[in-house]
């Protein structure tokens, strides 16, 4: 088609209009792809619907997941009549139920009226309370209070050696260094030059049970997930309930709760049952196997209540085991005194566990955090 | 001069026009791409944009710059991408050894002129190109294909320098200048999605995921890539690779798992598929123990049973 012919404004309002249609949806189209889908289309047959689908589909979406929402409101827009509005995306809200107060053992006060001394610590240190109190009975003002704390809490993966080399005071011979210095003194090397293996982190993998039983403590997991994740590093975080959900992305907008509003929206499954060993499963075949979990320090945050079939579990923790440099497992219901692991799905995973610990309260979060990244091979 | 305004200054190989004919190209050089793929080639090289493949292993991926540069007549250069991997593989290097040399001549022939050594040392001869600036300095009618493969295993850092690359086509080095490509190279970036590539590398790319093809398609496939193998046995192999892939199998079999497989019925002399056959050739197709072991649970047998002797009914 000849420049200058007047095709292009009205492919450009619709490509444009369209590009709503898929924000709406919630895919990620900047201005810059819609201007090269409106390109796209003149090259392409505009009237043919297939030549619109691919020009759209080719030069608006970025991901395998992405395919299906631009599907959808490809449908939506294309072929309903064109320029339907859609609905927006259910939003689902993430409900985690307050602590019911009747049934809360009445620490605080019972603290304050034995004794003076308790009072006074608690006056002084809320943050030390604060650190061992259960994230279960948190009021909301004490989220807000460890939201402070967690910004301190860095996760961070134990160290490998990567293949990028880095200049050393010893190592291995560096010529290229040494030849550059030796330029500089005639072409005589005085002074020779070393570089070896930088260390870096491991990549860490927090996948997160947000079935209704974890419910109590998925509030201020998902907090420390969010802190984690915007930290930096190499994180990468899961939900886990009755299907898996990649949540790194939606976890690194800065403002916690923006984030966690989100995630909910991403996540659909809060609160529903949990089929573990699915879940894992999904992990390891989507994810995991191609590199994530590859010598990566892998998470799990769950009570272990598996509706599945646990044999299916016990396989996949197996194979994630293969995978990974580190399991941790972190599981609330720990903390209880005289805990077993009696949960069908707990016991069959437990063999695979390298670290096994509680993750009830901010204390045993920075117990996590060292654990993460601990070097002690298993 | 903005890209929109330059719409011509595509790389479509000459006499296309349209992307069918680029399919029928593709075709003739023994690649068969559905429409999607075909549209998403066509408009790379029309619009002059990298264009960035997904898909499971052994789906075609690199495949595609290898072909590309067949029809285009024009050299095919690759960029394997690996951990660590940094400028000085990916770019260019100085050869300090040569440098060193001519260094050492200088003195032991009497030129004293110390600047004008160190000024020669800078030389582009001493200049040891690696992939990326082999692209950028080619020259020739049509611009080469540039492959960068695997792109998901280089780290951030990489990445963004990949992402400076593929928005000016130019790199500059301190001691001689920039260097621009005269046309951008027809860049093909793959990834197995081992890790999330960054938005804002994948924006400047077109993007095709690239799907397990249909039956009736991997049957094309086998006849064009294997021609030794008979239509019913490939109409066999099809249909039993198929079936795996609905197996819950950790490691699927690709399309290049289906050819490994014609190939080694084939060299046995294969003309139909049985179990005896499947068992023995079975490690050419899947390629770990808990799949051959799950395929051999749900029965071998299972794999070739309704083919009967016409292969599968389309």
């Amino acid at each position: 088609m000849p420049e200058g012919e007047i095709q292009a404004p009205p492919m450009l309002d619709a490509a444009v209009a369209f590009g709503r249609v898929l924000r709406g949806a919630g895919l990620r189209v900047g201005t810059d792809r819609l201007v090269e889908f409106a390109r796209a289309i003149e090259e392409m047959d505009p009237s043919r619907r297939d030549d619109v689908y691919w020009s759209g589909r080719i030069t608006l979406t970025s991901r395998p997941e992405d395919i299906e929402v631009y599907d959808r409101a490809f449908e939506l827009f294309w072929e309903s009549g064109g320029g339907a509005m859609p609905r927006p995306r259910p939003k689902i809200r993430l409900s985690v139920p307050q602590p019911d107060r009747s049934v809360m053992p009445p620490k605080k006060t019972v603290e304050k009226n034995e004794s003076g001394e308790e009072a006074v610590r608690l006056r002084y240190s809320p943050v030390e309370v604060l650190r061992h109190k259960d994230f279960a009975l948190y009021s909301p003002e004490e989220f807000a209070e460890l939201q402070r704390l967690l910004a301190d809490l860095r996760l961070s993966g134990a160290l490998r050696k990567s293949r990028r080399l880095e200049p050393a005071p010893r190592g291995r011979h560096d010529p290229r260094r040494t030849l550059r210095g030796a330029m500089r003194t005639g072409g005589e090397a005085v002074r020779h030059r070393f570089r070896k293996a930088r260390v870096q982190p491991r990549r860490v993998v927090l996948l997160c049970d947000v079935s209704g039983s974890m419910a109590p403590y998925s509030r201020a997991l998902l907090r420390f997930l969010h802190a984690s994740v915007v930290s930096g590093g190499h994180l990468e975080a899961f939900s886990i309930g009755t299907r898996l959900t990649r949540i790194t992305r939606e976890l690194t907008t800065r403002d916690p709760d923006r984030a966690l509003r989100q995630t909910a929206g991403a996540v659909r499954d809060i609160s529903g049952g949990t089929r573990l060993g699915d879940a894992i499963k999904e992990f390891v075949d989507r994810w995991g196997q191609r590199g994530m979990a590859r010598g990566a320090v892998v998470v799990i945050f769950s009570d272990g209540w598996d509706r599945g079939d646990v044999s299916v579990l016990a396989e996949q923790m197996q194979r994630l085991g293969r995978l990974a440099y580190r399991i941790v497992w972190v599981n609330p219901l720990k903390a209880a005194p005289g805990y077993k692991p009696l949960a069908a799905g707990m016991a069959a995973a437990l063999p695979h566990v390298d670290v096994f610990l509680s993750g009830h309260n901010f204390e045993s979060l920075e117990e996590l955090a060292r654990a993460v990244a601990a070097a002690t091979q298993r | 001069m903005t890209e929109a305004s330059d719409g011509r200054r595509g790389a479509l190989p000459p006499g296309v026009s349209h992307f069918r004919e680029l399919g029928v190209r593709l075709r003739e050089h023994d690649y068969l791409a559905d429409e999607g793929l075909s549209t998403a080639i066509f408009l790379s090289l029309k619009l002059g944009r990298p264009l960035f493949l997904e898909g499971e292993a052994g789906v075609g991926k690199t495949e595609v710059a290898k072909v590309l540069s067949r029809i285009l007549e024009t050299p095919l250069i690759r960029l394997q991408c690996y951990e660590g991997i940094d400028v000085y593989q990916a770019v260019y290097e100085w050869d300090y050894a040569r440098q060193l040399l001519h260094i050492r001549a200088a003195e032991a022939f009497g030129g004293e002129d110390q600047e004008r050594v160190e000024r020669d040392l800078y030389d582009r001869e001493f200049l040891v190109s690696r992939p990326l600036l082999q692209a950028l300095e080619h020259r020739g009618p049509m611009p080469p294909v540039l492959l960068i493969d695997e792109v998901d295993r280089s780290d951030d850092e990489f990445e963004a320098f990949l992402l400076e690359i593929l928005s000016d086509f130019a790199v500059t080095i301190p001691e001689l200048g920039t260097v621009r490509a005269e046309r951008p190279p027809v860049a093909i970036l793959t990834s197995n999605r081992t890790r999330e590539v960054h938005d804002a590398l994948k924006r400047r790319c077109l993007y095709h995921y690239i799907e397990h093809p249909s039956f009736e398609r991997e049957v094309e496939i086998v006849r064009l890539r294997v021609p030794d193998a008979e239509e019913r046995l490939a109409r066999q192999v099809a249909a039993a690779t198929e079936k795996m892939r609905t197996m819950d199998l950790y490691k699927p079999p690709g399309v290049a798992e289906t050819l490994d497989w014609t190939e080694a019925l084939v060299a046995l002399g294969a003309r139909e598929l049985d179990e005896k056959l499947v068992e023995a050739t079975l490690g050419s197709v899947l390629k770990y123990r808990e799949d051959q072991q799950r395929a051999a649970n749900a029965g071998l047998a299972a794999l070739v049973s309704g083919l009967g002797g016409v292969g599968r009914d389309a």
